[in-house]
This record gives C-alpha cells, sequence and structure tokens, in this order.
C-alpha cells in the first residue's frame, strides 16, 4: 500500500502528532461533555430546603414590626416571614419570564413567555397597580444558563415571581437561587419528577419550597404510556431507551416502574449518547428480550436512527415503536419511519377551557396569539404559562394590600395562597397544587400517527386519555 | 529499539502492564461471550454477568455489517486526514465539516429531486448526480479552506495550521448553521429494493451499497496515487517537497489536489451517510471527524491502506465492543460506551504498535 512520509521533517513530525493526540483527547473531553449541557448536575444540595425560609430579606422586616391597631392588611394572606415588598404609588409589579428563547430550544420557551405576556395583559392591574415583566430573561435550557439568568432575576428586590423555565435543568440551577431570595417560581414546561415529588410524599432531589409548576410531572407521563401500552395495546413485555438527558431517563424510569407494577415485564432498558448516529447495538441488546413494544423519549436527530433502524434489526421486526413528546414535532412526523408510531404527551386539546381570573377562553388566547405574533405556538406549553401566571397574579393579589398609597406584597402571603390552590379553572384544566409544588391538571394523551403527509392530523388523532 | 531486560525503566514495566491488562480485559470478556454462545447458563457466563444475554446469529451478522458500513464511512473521511498529513504533515480537523457539508448537499439536492418526482423514478441516475454534486461541492469547500486559511501559514510551525483547522472547523459547522437552521434535515425514503433485506447475507441492500461504493472509491483513490503522474508528484512531495519542487514538481499545485482528492473522498462519505442514517445536521461532521482521525491513527497516519483498515477496524469493534466484551462482563448500559469502546482501540493500538497497525514505512536513512 501507499505510504505518505517526509524524511527531514520526521522528528518535528512526531511532535505535532503528540500535539494532535493531545487535542483531540481534548475534543473528545469536549464532546462529552457537551452532551450533557442541556441538563447539569443537580445542584440543589447546595439549597437544603430549610435556607429556603432563612433568606434574608432586604425589604421590610416583619418580625420588628408589630401589627397596627386598625389592621391595613385587610385580609391579606401571609404572616410575613419571607418579607413584604413594597411597590411605590405609581409604579408597577415586577414579575420575570426566564424561559428559553434562543438557541434549538427557542420553540419551546417562546410561546412560553408570549403567553405570560398575554395574561398580563388581561388580567389589568392588581389594586390599581399595573403588573410589569421587565426585560425577558433568557434560561438556555441549560443549569449554566439557569443560574445566569435567576442571579439576575434574584438581586432585584422588587421581584414577586418568575414563570419559567422552559427546562428541568435549568431548573435545578435556578430554583434554589430564586425561592431563596423569597420568590416564587412557576414553571410551565419542566417534567422531571425530580424538581416536585414522587407522589407518594417524598420530595424529589431538586425541590425547593417555592416551586411551582403548571406543566405534568412525567411519573405521569410515565404510568400513561405503561397503561397505554398494557392495557390498551394488550402488550405485556416492553423495553425503554434513553439518551442519558436526566429527562429521558427520568421518562424512561417512570415508564419501566409502572410498566412493572402492572405486572408487564420491561426486558430491556438500555441508553446511548446524543450524537450517536448507528443504534444498531444498542437496539441488538433490546432485542434479545424479544419486546412487543419499545419507548424511547428522545429527541431528533437520535430519534430518526432509532425510528429507521428499529426494523432492521432482528428480533424487533414486529415491535411497537412508542415516543413522547420530544419527537411530537413536525420534522420527525414528516418521517415515513414514524408513520404507525404513538406519542404520549400532555393534552392540549384546551377546546372551550376558559382561565378563571380573566375569563379568557383557550380559543380566544390562541387568536390573540397568533394575531400578535403571526405564526401559531410552536409549542405545547403555551396554555400552561397562561396559567401560571395567572396562578401567580392571583396570588399576588390575595397577598396584597395597598397602605397610604403603596401596595405591600407579603411575599410568605404569595406562597401560601399558590399552596393553596384547589380546583382552579385554567386552560389546562382543573389544577391544584399539592405539598411539593405540582399545580397541573396532568392530564396526558397518547395520539396515533398514520400518515406523514398528514403531520397536524397526527399530533391530533388522539386514541388514549390518561388519567 | 530493543532494550535489554536491565534498560527497562519503570515506564517500560508500567506499559507493559498497561499492554497485559488491556489484552488480559478484552479476552477475559470475549471468553464470557463464547461461553455464553455455548451454553447460556453455563457458570462462567453467570459469575462475570447475572443477567447475561448471548447474539442470535442474526444479529451478531447485522452487528458486523453495519459495523463495516459504518468503518468504511469512517475510512473515506480518514483517507482525507491522511493524505493531507502525509504530504503537508498537520492534522486538518475541519476535514470531518467538510464530510458534513458533503451529507447537507446530499439532502437538498436529493430533496429537490424527490419533490420533482425524478428520485423514485430513475434512483441510480438521481444518486450519481448526487455524489458528483456532493464531491465537487466538498472539493470546493476543501480547495478554499487550503487557500484561505492554510496557504498563509505554509512554512510555519505546524502547530499554527493544527490550531488554525479547529477554527475552521468551527467556522464552516456555524456557517452551515447560520445559512441552513438548526432543524434536521432528512434524505427522502430510499428505493424498496435498497432498504429491503437481501437474501445475500441477509442485511440490508443500502448497507452493502455503502461498503461497495466506499471500496470503489478506495480502488479509485489507490490508483490516482499509484498509478498516475499526479499520484507520483504527491507521493514525491510527501517524500521532501523541497527536493520534489527541485525536480519541477508545483508543490502548491499538487497540495491543492490533495485537498480537492480528500474533499472528495469526504463528499463521497457524506452521501453513503444520508444513505445509512438519513439524517443529517450541522454537528453531525464533529464525532465522525474525531472517529475517522482515530481511524487514520489506528490505521498508521499516512498511510492509505492503513487508513481504510483503520476506519473498518474501529467501525467493527464499537459495534461489536459493547455487545460482546462489555455486557458479557456486566457493564451496565454497554451501548452508552461503545464511543469509549472506539478510543479504547485506538489507545489499545497505540499501546502495542505505537505506529498503528501498519506502520509508516521509513525511507532507508531514516530506519536506523
Amino acid at each position: 500500500m501507499t505510504r505518505f512520509h517526509s524524511s527531514r521533517t520526521l522528528a518535528k513530525r512526531k511532535g505535532t502528532f503528540a500535539w494532535a493526540i493531545a487535542v483531540l483527547a481534548a475534543l473528545s473531553l469536549l464532546a462529552a461533555s457537551c452532551g450533557n449541557d442541556d441538563d447539569g448536575p443537580a445542584v440543589a444540595d447546595q439549597a437544603p430546603l430549610a435556607t429556603a425560609t432563612e433568606a434574608p430579606m432586604a425589604t421590610e422586616a416583619p418580625a420588628a414590626d408589630p401589627a397596627p391597631a386598625a389592621d391595613p392588611r385587610g385580609d391579606a394572606v401571609g404572616d410575613g416571614s419571607l418579607g413584604v415588598v413594597t411597590v411605590p404609588a405609581g409604579e408597577a409589579i415586577q414579575i420575570r419570564s426566564l424561559n428559553a428563547i434562543s438557541g434549538p430550544v427557542a420553540f419551546l420557551g417562546l410561546p412560553n413567555q408570549r403567553a405570560v405576556e398575554l395574561a398580563i395583559a388581561d388580567y389589568g392591574d392588581i389594586s390599581g397597580f399595573s403588573v410589569d415583566m421587565g426585560t425577558p430573561l433568557d434560561g438556555l435550557c441549560s443549569s449554566e444558563g439557569g443560574q445566569a439568568a435567576a442571579q439576575t432575576i434574584a438581586a432585584d428586590e422588587q421581584v414577586i415571581g418568575v414563570i419559567g423555565t422552559s427546562c428541568s435543568g435549568a431548573a435545578v440551577a435556578a430554583a434554589p437561587l430564586i425561592t431563596q431570595a423569597g420568590m416564587v417560581i412557576i414553571s410551565p414546561s419542566n417534567t422531571s419528577p425530580a424538581l416536585t415529588s414522587d407522589f407518594q410524599g417524598n420530595p424529589g432531589e431538586s425541590y425547593n419550597a417555592g416551586y411551582y409548576r403548571t406543566a405534568h410531572n412525567d411519573l405521569v407521563q410515565g404510568a400513561a404510556m405503561a397503561n397505554f401500552v398494557f392495557s390498551e395495546l394488550g402488550i405485556d413485555n416492553a423495553a425503554a431507551l434513553h439518551d442519558g438527558d436526566p429527562y429521558t431517563q427520568g421518562l424512561a424510569s417512570a415508564f419501566r416502574n409502572s410498566f412493572e407494577e402492572l405486572g408487564g415485564t420491561v426486558s430491556g432498558f438500555t441508553g446511548i449518547n446524543k450524537g450517536d448516529t448507528d443504534m444498531v447495538p444498542a437496539l441488538t441488546e433490546l432485542a434479545a428480550g424479544s419486546p412487543g413494544a419499545l419507548f424511547f423519549p428522545i429527541f431528533q436527530p437520535e430519534g430518526d436512527f432509532v425510528a429507521a433502524q428499529a426494523p432492521t434489526v432482528s428480533g424487533l421486526e414486529g415491535t411497537s415503536l412508542l415516543a413522547a413528546d420530544g419527537l411530537l414535532v413536525d420534522d420527525f412526523l414528516a418521517l415515513t419511519d414514524s408513520v404507525g408510531m404513538h406519542f404520549s404527551g400532555p393534552d392540549t386539546r384546551f377546546g372551550t377551557n376558559t382561565n378563571q381570573s380573566t375569563g379568557q377562553s383557550a380559543d380566544q388566547i390562541l387568536a390573540a396569539y397568533t394575531q400578535a405574533h403571526g405564526e401559531a405556538p410552536s409549542a405545547a406549553f403555551w396554555g400552561h404559562a397562561y396559567d401560571a401566571a395567572t396562578l401567580l397574579l392571583d396570588a399576588v393579589a390575595a397577598a396584597s394590600w395597598v397602605e397610604d398609597g403603596d401596595l405591600h406584597i407579603d411575599r410568605a402571603g404569595v406562597r401560601q395562597h399558590l399552596n393553596s390552590v384547589s380546583g382552579y379553572n385554567g386552560i389546562t384544566g382543573t389544577l391544584s397544587c399539592d405539598d411539593f409544588g405540582d399545580c397541573a391538571s396532568q392530564k396526558i394523551t397518547v395520539v396515533y400517527h398514520q400518515d406523514s403527509e398528514a403531520v397536524e392530523a397526527g399530533k391530533e388523532n388522539v386514541v388514549y386519555s390518561y388519567p | 529499539m530493543q532494550k535489554t531486560t536491565k534498560q527497562r525503566t519503570n515506564v517500560d514495566w508500567f506499559l507493559t502492564v498497561l499492554r497485559v491488562a488491556s489484552l488480559a480485559v478484552i479476552a477475559a470478556g470475549f471468553a464470557a461471550f463464547v461461553a455464553q454462545l455455548i451454553d447460556s447458563d453455563n457458570p462462567f457466563a453467570r459469575w462475570a454477568n447475572p443477567d447475561a444475554i448471548s447474539l442470535t446469529g442474526e444479529q451478531f451478522r447485522g452487528l458486523v455489517v453495519t459495523g463495516l458500513a459504518q468503518g468504511s464511512m469512517y475510512g473515506l473521511i480518514a483517507l482525507g486526514y491522511s493524505m493531507v498529513y502525509g504530504v503537508l504533515g498537520f492534522i486538518n480537523f475541519a476535514h470531518g465539516e467538510v464530510f458534513m457539508v458533503g451529507a447537507m448537499t446530499g439532502a437538498i439536492t436529493s430533496n429537490k429531486l424527490a419533490e420533482s418526482g425524478y428520485w423514485e423514478s430513475s434512483f441510480v441516475v438521481c444518486l450519481l448526480l448526487v455524489v458528483v454534486l456532493s464531491m465537487l461541492v466538498c472539493t470546493i469547500t476543501a480547495v478554499v479552506m487550503e487557500r484561505v486559511a492554510y496557504r498563509p501559514l505554509r512554512g510555519k510551525p505546524r502547530l499554527i495550521p493544527l490550531i488554525t483547522s479547529i477554527g475552521v472547523s468551527f467556522f464552516l459547522q456555524n456557517c452551515v448553521l447560520a445559512l441552513l437552521g438548526s432543524t434536521v434535515k432528512s434524505y427522502p425514503d430510499l428505493p424498496n429494493w435498497l432498504t429491503d433485506k437481501r437474501t445475500f447475507l441477509d442485511v440490508q441492500g443500502s448497507k452493502i451499497l455503502v461498503v461497495l461504493v466506499a471500496a470503489t472509491a478506495m480502488v479509485a483513490l489507490w490508483y490516482l496515487v499509484e498509478k498516475t503522474k499526479t499520484g507520483k508528484a504527491m507521493r514525491a512531495v510527501a517524500e521532501d517537497a523541497e527536493i520534489a519542487s527541485l525536480m519541477g514538481i508545483d508543490v502548491n499545485r499538487i497540495i491543492v489536489k490533495t485537498f480537492a482528492v480528500g474533499g472528495a473522498m469526504a463528499g463521497v462519505a457524506g452521501i453513503l451517510w444520508g444513505l445509512l442514517f438519513r439524517s443529517v445536521i450541522h454537528t453531525t461532521g464533529f464525532l465522525p471527524g474525531i472517529k475517522a482521525f482515530s481511524s487514520a491513527v489506528v490505521g498508521g497516519i499516512g498511510n492509505l491502506g492503513g487508513s481504510m483498515a483503520g476506519g473498518l477496524t474501529i467501525g467493527v469493534a464499537e459495534s461489536l465492543g459493547p455487545l460482546m466484551i462489555l455486557e458479557p462482563l456486566g457493564v451496565s448500559g454497554p451501548s452508552q460506551l461503545r464511543d469509549a469502546v472506539a478510543f479504547a482501540v485506538l489507545i489499545i493500538v497505540l499501546l502495542v504498535r505505537p505506529s498503528g497497525l501498519f506502520g509508516e514505512q521509513l525511507p532507508s536513512d531514516e530506519r536506523t
């Protein structure tokens, strides 16, 4: 075979070569770390639960403030333990939006932010004080982005609450900072069970008091898919595949646990890496158990490769393929490989649901959104964001009072109100907050995709609702 | 260079232990795998991994063929690394992005052809057209890259173009991101006769096609380098650029040609990628690029046949390794470790044969 070589510069070249190897190693490390960018390590350990209530408050110290004879507070809720924010006459109540509004996940964050804007406009003033969202902050869907934005927010003592983040990974970093500052954070689209609880009374490892969400908990989505596969499809042997990301890993685990509780067998459970293209080894590993269904709640482009390669692996030819809302996107549904697949996701059949605080129906909000931005929302969580914003504004109204022309808002009262939310009629259904901040209606649907030419029809073809 | 026992230093002993240990792990994993195959419930296999699963013959064949298909792609990309290294002595890290540009070109043109219906009606003609177009775009990209980024650095220490190439790599990636967006571009469906499993070996036709096209490209390249005047000039420049220029060879011209040929190979690999995986995004070139570079090193960098063999070695190893070595040893989630397997192959080859599997044949005066 042909060999290239250089006689003169061989010694030099060997030096370069060593460098090249070193650079290669560095790049590999970079690649490995990039794979985890979306969801950084849990930093909740740094923010134990107790500190959330001990945070120093720069606003009025309530303990030194004995209640006056004629209580101007009226029936405003709260014990003042987290401090009271005073909004001077003529100024606005400050809330913030912290969503992923740039980069590849902007499709998820932008509708959230726009829905918050609509909700503020529809809600109107609170006790004569207007509400200001300030400059929208960008969580970038990463823990670094969430942390940086949260630091900006926490430094502003006038802020009452935050609507965000878009991604669970950003929330893990942002929630401790925001809740320690006495503020509340209500997420429209975080679904990781670690952020709230396991529904059995055990807080998740990244739970912080003051964190709420109007999006479903993935334990419910996992259970929905497990029930659908076991009861509706009648399959008792399934496999699950994740991509190492906390979101996909959590959802795949939730599916496995629920499926086994129902009496089914999970014959294979494995992971791939973000950036992988050849899925045959992982699929062969799963094929060994001859599963009747394969649940892979991952994203593009890895999802494309799984859908295309699974039918070619011996032992998976007839296996039903199922995925979650991460792959319920136009580009994936347009692939012929995705035909015949089932997808789980939040129930977006909002229909005539009306938000009790603003009186606006889902259709009206959608029309206003489309008119304002020239396009329909690019992700499913705009309704959740709208409800999150009205919940927050309701809480501000319940925990505030006017005294000498200024508005006073009791931070503890805001939390107290949110904790007691029950049977609230929102766009996304009936919301009730549990002890760990899960407020969603927790409605999951499974859709069946039949035609790669009819993408929208596939999204709306609901074949199963849970619970 | 053989040292006697007395001359051995601690480092030598350490390396020997490392070599023996790594080979022992492979041997143990493989033994457990064989034990599983003989009887899936034998004590040795159970000891290593209580939940051991064995592969069926068909699954094993499937793994080998996907490994070969992926490996031939690595090999094709590795040729570009190897040729540029041979002639200029630096690693062109942007080569992976040239490959990505090829795959992108293929995605765009094949979708246009599919829209007009030609993709289905005359697939072979369309495929040829797409391959030629992709080779053209990649060649232009590689040549422009050489002219703009590397030629001004000719004669500078080799570390400088090396680092420049990393910059070029990011530049190309972000250009594609800005021009084409961050969504996944998909290739249109392949005709059934390609996706159906063939009776021959019972594997998908598209995978066989990939291996065949790669082999053809390899033979063409071998002919170019070995049998033509240009190839002779390339080898002369690789041997010694200064002497070659004294012999009347236009060194710059030959370097441009080398980049062009490497780019064309990356273009072919890009289309094969499209046929095999049917999806491409702006980051597609990164990991295959790194793996292809590893392939070039495994085969012996500067050695064209070695690059191809290195590609196949890494492709098959990362396909088979997780299930044949790691899974029988009880490693959980072995499929997530396939990149680790690929780079472990690189490390082990460098430990055992530092100059690569096929080595670099040095001129007689350098051999001492």
